[in-house]
């Protein structure tokens, strides 16, 4: 089948995919040698300016996974970014002079630490690191997209939240001048997602930053995205510009828009179908025409994570 | 070649291929040829035999309106190949959805039938258009009489409920369901005021064709 080339990414600067897992491979022989995984030692995330650039610095996961991740085309042509359009393939087509410089982003409410911080400065602090997971988009189709990024949990801790902050709440950017899909109401801007305290300092959940160990791609959220590999894609805002610590539960996008249909936590379920849809099976982007949909699997397969956070809670009906 | 002639041996043959064209595309973008379908292919194979459907019998039926409009007559000798087409595009949407989406698996189909009603009125939709497809044979035709006029009247209601089909399906963004249903309202609307309008005294039209 042909796949119509990304053309606005030169070829020199992505790492090929083969390329790309030996040096995985090294590095994991290096570890394995070394008797430990590499040790997270302080280093500083930075991020260059430049998109697709190569990140450095980047420690590998023991939470990623082995599963083979999707072509880089894959992941940078089929979006779901609603700011950019609502066909798949229209982030890709309209975020390409998206700027992600200079980027603020504004951190408020029941934290010791709050204010807006410019994005170099925000990430700088953290280790950037690689985590390989599974995407489950709640379209029921799912993707392996090898993330690079920042523990959330760790964000949270160093804003030092109160013990009123109950719930994390994100805005992403609402430009119309850059964002063509913000002119049309698709969604009631800005974009807006949340989690529980809990959630977001479960070890999990990352601010990603870059894809393929390149910075990540405009359509993909740049320049800083959430990623909660046990929920539905739809809670993984993009281009964050917002975060608050809140006491009370912030409302989500999705949920406003259509409450029968998306919830508040939107954990991967396949025991409890969307209205329209099974959530039953998924289709692997990029098997192909004629490869079988596979299971859907509880919490997306990352049950012995999380599964404790929701033990009090009826799945069936907070969906 | 008179007239007739052409229409057989000329127009027919084109519009039939105008009209296998986005079939074709699909098939050659499947394959590469034309292009591609992009990372979920059985995603894009039926979106767009869906779209091609809407656009079918939409097109099946403004064909009458259009005629009385601008007394083209010859329109209608296209009526029956364009009808069938917006069959052919609903069939391969339908086995889409049967063979590569729902991969055969029976209790998923007979979930999905019964469970999500966007499904029931698009099958229903499907049944009904391959009733009119089998009745649409001349000698079907002429041995049904009267009974067949009324059976293919059900071209609206099989317009109304892919619409309606459309319409549900879509994540949020309804703006291309409306403007299929605005087109088909119009289409509905001249039919209701060409009926009423012939039943008013005073205002009866001489019949068109010889009779």
């Amino acid at each position: 089948m042909l796949i119509r080339k990304a053309g606005d990414i030169r070829p020199s600067e992505i790492t090929c995919e083969s390329n790309y897992l030996n040096r995985r491979d090294f590095i994991r022989a290096g570890a394995i040698a070394g008797g430990s995984l590499i040790a997270s030692s302080a280093l500083a995330a930075v991020i260059p300016e430049m998109g697709m650039a190569r990140l450095a610095d980047v420690a590998v996961s023991p939470l990623s996974t082995d599963e083979t991740s999707n072509s880089f085309e894959d992941i940078a042509t089929y979006n779901n970014f609603y700011e950019f359009g609502l066909d798949k393939s229209d982030p890709y087509k309209y975020a390409e002079d998206f700027k992600t410089r200079p980027w603020t982003i504004e951190v408020s409410g029941e934290a010791e630490k709050t204010g807006t911080f410019d994005f170099d400065e925000f990430v700088k602090p953290f280790d950037l690191e690689e985590r390989i997971y599974r995407m489950r988009c709640v379209e029921a189709w799912s993707m392996v997209i090898p993330w690079v990024g920042i523990s959330l949990a760790e964000v949270v801790k160093h804003f030092n939240p109160t013990s009123k902050a109950q719930y994390v709440a994100f805005e992403t950017l609402n430009d119309r001048k850059q964002m063509p899909g913000v002119r049309g109401r698709a969604l009631d801007w800005p974009y807006r997602e949340g989690l529980t305290i809990a959630e977001a300092t479960n070890p999990l959940p990352i601010l990603a930053v870059g894809i393929y160990g390149n910075v990540i791609p405009n359509q993909n959220g740049a320049p800083i995205r959430l990623v909660v590999p046990w929920k539905y894609g739809f809670k993984g805002i993009k281009s964050i510009v917002k975060i608050r610590f809140m006491s009370t539960r912030p409302r989500n996008s999705w949920n406003m828009a259509i409450p029968r249909e998306y919830g508040f936590y939107a954990n991967v379920n396949p025991t409890v179908s969307h209205p329209r849809w099974s959530q039953a099976r998924e289709r692997r982007i990029g098997a192909g025409l004629f490869a079988d949909k596979q299971e859907t699997l509880m919490f997306n397969g990352y049950g012995e994570h999380v599964a404790h956070l929701y033990k009090d809670l009826d799945l069936r009906r907070n969906y | 070649m008179n007239t007739l002639q052409q229409i057989r041996f000329v127009w027919k043959p084109v519009v039939f291929l105008v009209c296998l064209l986005p079939g074709l595309l699909v098939v050659g973008d499947t394959f590469g040829i034309t292009g591609g379908l992009g990372p979920n292919p059985v995603e894009a194979i039926m979106d767009r035999f869906g779209n091609w459907t809407l656009r079918f019998i939409l097109i099946t039926l403004a064909i009458t309106p259009l005629r009385r409009l601008t007394s083209w007559n010859w329109l209608s000798r296209f009526r029956r190949m364009i009808g069938l087409f917006t069959f052919f595009y609903a069939f391969m949407h339908f086995l889409t959805w049967f063979v590569l989406d729902r991969e055969l698996r029976l209790s998923d189909i007979i979930e999905d039938l019964t469970e999500r009603p966007f499904i029931t009125l698009g099958f229903t939709a499907v049944v009904l258009l391959s009733m009119l497809a089998v009745s649409s044979f001349t000698a079907i035709r002429r041995r049904m009489g009267k009974r067949w006029q009324s059976l293919h009247n059900m071209a609206y209601a099989i317009g109304v409920l892919g619409v309606w089909h459309y319409w549900w399906q879509v994540k949020k963004d309804i703006t291309e369901p409306l403007i299929y249903a605005a087109i088909l309202s119009v289409l509905l609307g001249s039919r209701i005021l060409w009926r009423w309008n012939r039943k008013k005294p005073g205002r009866r039209r001489p019949p068109r064709y010889p009779q």
